[in-house]
């Protein structure tokens, strides 16, 4: 199904890591400001969706940092992984924790909340980028 | 304003119940998606309609002053979450079962349950 | 203590684990492994913990009460957890045998482990909306397995199963949401606090709504077509998982609501859960009667037996309650020991229905004698499991003075052994339709009968020596809440 509109094809090459970028904005603008992991995992989606309706899916799945599967595996997994560092100071599970990491002139606000939401993303981004891929794909195989 | 919401919800659940009755699957799907969104509608209403300002606490305040009622919120939006994933997942479902089957309609549907030809006994399987 | 959500954590992560090593077969067979093993020695703390401290609780992420969740293992959550975390030791053992003859695809180890996450936080949530995030979890993984296959009849078998669990789901979704909407609360102690100060009309009508949802779940009458729809199409060790995990899910919920939540219970309900179990343990038992397939059978019967516990449910006593819990953990283990059974009779002998087998007894009696000292506890024949679990439910219905319910609980009984002596004299007794038939030689079978013999010591450990059992169900139906003095 690839297309060949050349304007949108070089349209979308630029504007793929503009969707993500923003993508990441507002994963991180998420808690304190509209936003979090999932509505930026859905942006995310979203992004390689419309890569792959430029394009076709098979580039747009190698434009995924992991296969989908893998890609939502482990943001499950980093999730989990927030929720332990809590176990550490005999707090129970899933208690987050914030803290400051000062580098020089920059003051950067870290927190174990912040890779909770980071897992989210990864997983949203999995499991349905690779369920909109999925879904392409098949009507990418009628002829 | 609580009035409208529960007319609404009615409708919706009528709604969604009428069409997942239906022996067509993409109409069975589609009402239970309605189904779905009536009863999150009612997770949503369940913190009752005080006031639309979001449950945020302002950089220079203390407390929590007239706002939304936040919990109903978070239990609405999980619910949304899984009632999408399932929907993702029945589409698929279907458009597989239309395709495998060639043809929507749930009553001509008997796969996993076929009509034995005997009046006592039910049907011998070929496949194990 | 972080114990208390171990049996969710460990099998969740090496369900997660599972999915990266989806493209190295060994490698994920050693992760499944090893996240069973680990998940069965928790389960064994656990339990140890709450034999020694009573029940644990524990707030995810230590907020205050209202918004933060509990988790709480009592006696009967860990014996739950640890039944799960054994049948999940079995059916990987199983998996590992060439006793199953559809090859392994990569999705199965993941959703097994999914399944067990998900109804072991189901055993141990104390939250009504947490309940539901975790219905929804085994629902997923539910789906996941059965269209593992991709044949027509399973994915017909899934869109059944999907549909009619849905609709519970939506329903206690909806309870939920009501019970909320009136209480302000979700927490299970909490929220049976609130509830008996409300309108006795509209808590009849809570309850009912909440009661109908955990029916539908546990699969029993009028409500159970789902089960039969839906299990006859999985292969033999993922049937096994889900006839000990799924609607022990409903069953364990019912039991903590009848006890807890819906104090003091209205007289109704109760009445009308002791006419619904009547019903299952009639139309599951009916139902098995005119099956031929060995699995169709066999999951018929599972309504039957959920028919008992819902007996013992509605008694509401502690003797009850506690019968309850004995017949829970005994029919976990004896019906899938038998699901097994007929897994590898299908292994042996080609096919699941008892028309087209026979000569079994003849060529495997090893197989005979474990499916005849299942199928006898499965009756309810002294000294096994089943006959200690219908003793403590009929001697208290008569004692309760519902000769009605006691009797027909007896008559089930007879009509069980009807369907066993019909699945003996057919796959073990006749001789096989085809004069020139061989049992098929499998190459490794030994795991699946290791398994298997597992399941069938248990058994005859709990039947043989069922003191230790006894007051194990006794002080377990007594840590129930508003459960004893």
């Amino acid at each position: 199904m690839r297309s060949d509109a050349l304007l949108a094809q070089v349209f979308m090459r630029s504007l793929y890591p503009l969707l993500l970028l923003a993508s990441l904005w507002i994963l991180l603008r998420g808690h304190n400001a509209p936003g979090g992991g999932f509505i930026a995992g859905l942006l995310a989606v979203a992004a390689s969706a419309a890569y792959a309706l430029v394009f076709d899916v098979a580039s747009s799945r190698r434009r995924l940092p992991l296969a989908p599967v893998s890609l939502a595996a482990s943001g499950v997994l980093l999730a989990l992984l927030s929720g332990l560092p809590a176990l550490l100071g005999g707090l129970p599970f899933l208690t987050h924790l914030w803290g400051t990491l000062t580098f020089g002139p920059v003051e950067l606000p870290v927190s174990t909340g912040m890779l909770f939401d980071l897992g989210v993303y990864l997983c949203v981004w999995g499991v349905f980028g690779g369920y909109c891929l999925a879904l392409l794909r098949s009507i990418e195989e009628i002829p | 304003m609580i009035w409208a919401i529960a007319l609404a919800l009615g409708i919706v659940i009528a709604a969604g119940t009428y069409l997942a009755l239906s022996r067509d699957l993409l109409r069975c799907l589609i009402g239970l998606v309605l189904l779905g969104n009536g009863i999150n509608l009612l997770l949503f209403t369940s913190g009752r309609l005080s006031s639309s300002l979001p449950p945020v606490i302002g950089a220079d305040e203390m407390v929590l002053g007239v706002a939304a009622n936040p919990l109903p919120q978070a239990l609405v939006l999980t619910a949304i979450v899984i009632s999408f994933a399932l929907l993702c997942f029945s589409l698929v479902l279907a458009l597989r079962i239309i395709q495998l089957a060639g043809s929507d309609d749930l009553t001509r549907l008997r796969a996993a349950e076929p009509t034995s030809q005997d009046a006592v006994k039910p049907a011998l399987e070929e496949e194990s | 203590m972080i114990l208390t959500l171990l049996p969710l954590l460990v099998p969740l992560a090496t369900a997660l684990l599972c999915a990266l090593a989806r493209s190295m077969p060994r490698l994920q067979r050693g992760i499944s492994a090893g996240g069973a093993l680990v998940l069965l020695l928790c389960a064994l703390a656990l339990l140890h913990q709450v034999l020694t401290h009573g029940t644990m609780t524990l707030i995810a992420g230590n907020w205050p009460l209202p918004f933060g969740i509990v988790f709480a293992a009592d006696l009967f959550g860990a014996a739950l957890v640890l039944l799960a975390a054994l049948m999940l030791c079995v059916a990987l053992l199983w998996q590992a045998s060439d006793a199953d003859a559809a090859p392994a695809s990569p999705g199965l180890y993941p959703l097994m482990h999914g399944l067990v996450a998900g109804s072991a936080a189901a055993f141990l949530t104390a939250d009504l909306f947490n309940l539901y995030i975790w219905f929804e979890v085994t629902l997923i993984c539910a789906l996941g397995l059965l269209v593992q296959g991709g044949a027509l009849r399973q994915l017909d078998a899934a869109l059944k199963y999907f549909v009619l669990n849905l609709f519970g789901t939506l329903l206690l979704l909806a309870a939920v949401a009501l019970l909320h909407g009136a209480t302000g609360q979700l927490n299970f102690t909490a929220l049976g606090e609130a509830a008996a100060r409300l309108d006795p009309a509209v808590r009849l009508l809570l309850f009912g709504l909440l009661l109908l949802a955990l029916l539908i779940k546990s699969a029993a009458f009028p409500l159970f077509a789902w089960l039969p729809a839906s299990y006859h199409t999985l292969p033999a060790p993922v049937l096994a998982l889900f006839s000990a995990l799924l609607t022990k899910i409903g069953i364990c919920v019912l039991l903590r609501s009848f006890t807890g939540l819906f104090a003091p219970t209205p007289v109704l309900l109760l009445t009308l859960l002791g006419w619904i179990a009547l019903f299952s343990m009639l139309t599951g038992v009916l139902g098995a009667a005119y099956h031929w397939d060995l699995r169709r059978i066999l999951a018929f019967h599972t309504i039957s037996q959920i028919g008992y516990i819902l007996l013992a449910i509605a008694l509401a006593s502690p003797a009850g309650n506690a019968a309850a819990i004995f017949f829970a953990l005994h029919h976990s283990v004896v019906k899938a020991g038998l699901f097994l059974v007929a897994g590898l009779i299908c292994r042996q002998a080609g096919h699941y229905d008892l028309r087209r087998i026979g000569g079994l007894y003849a060529a495997r009696p090893g197989l005979a004698v474990l499916f005849l000292l299942l199928a006898l506890a499965l009756v309810g024949i002294p000294p096994f499991t089943g006959f200690w679990g219908k003793y403590l439910i009929v001697r208290e219905s008569f004692v309760q003075g519902e000769y009605l319910w006691g009797a027909t609980a007896l008559t089930v009984g007879f009509l069980t052994l009807y369907s066993m002596a019909k699945i003996w004299l057919q796959a073990f007794w006749k001789p096989h339709p085809d004069k020139n038939w061989q049992p098929s030689v499998v190459p490794r079978t030994t795991p699946a009968y290791v398994g298997l013999g597992l399941l069938v010591l248990v058994t005859l450990w709990a039947g043989l020596l069922p003191e230790r059992l006894l007051l194990f169900v006794t002080s377990a139906a007594a840590a129930l809440p508003g459960g004893g003095p």
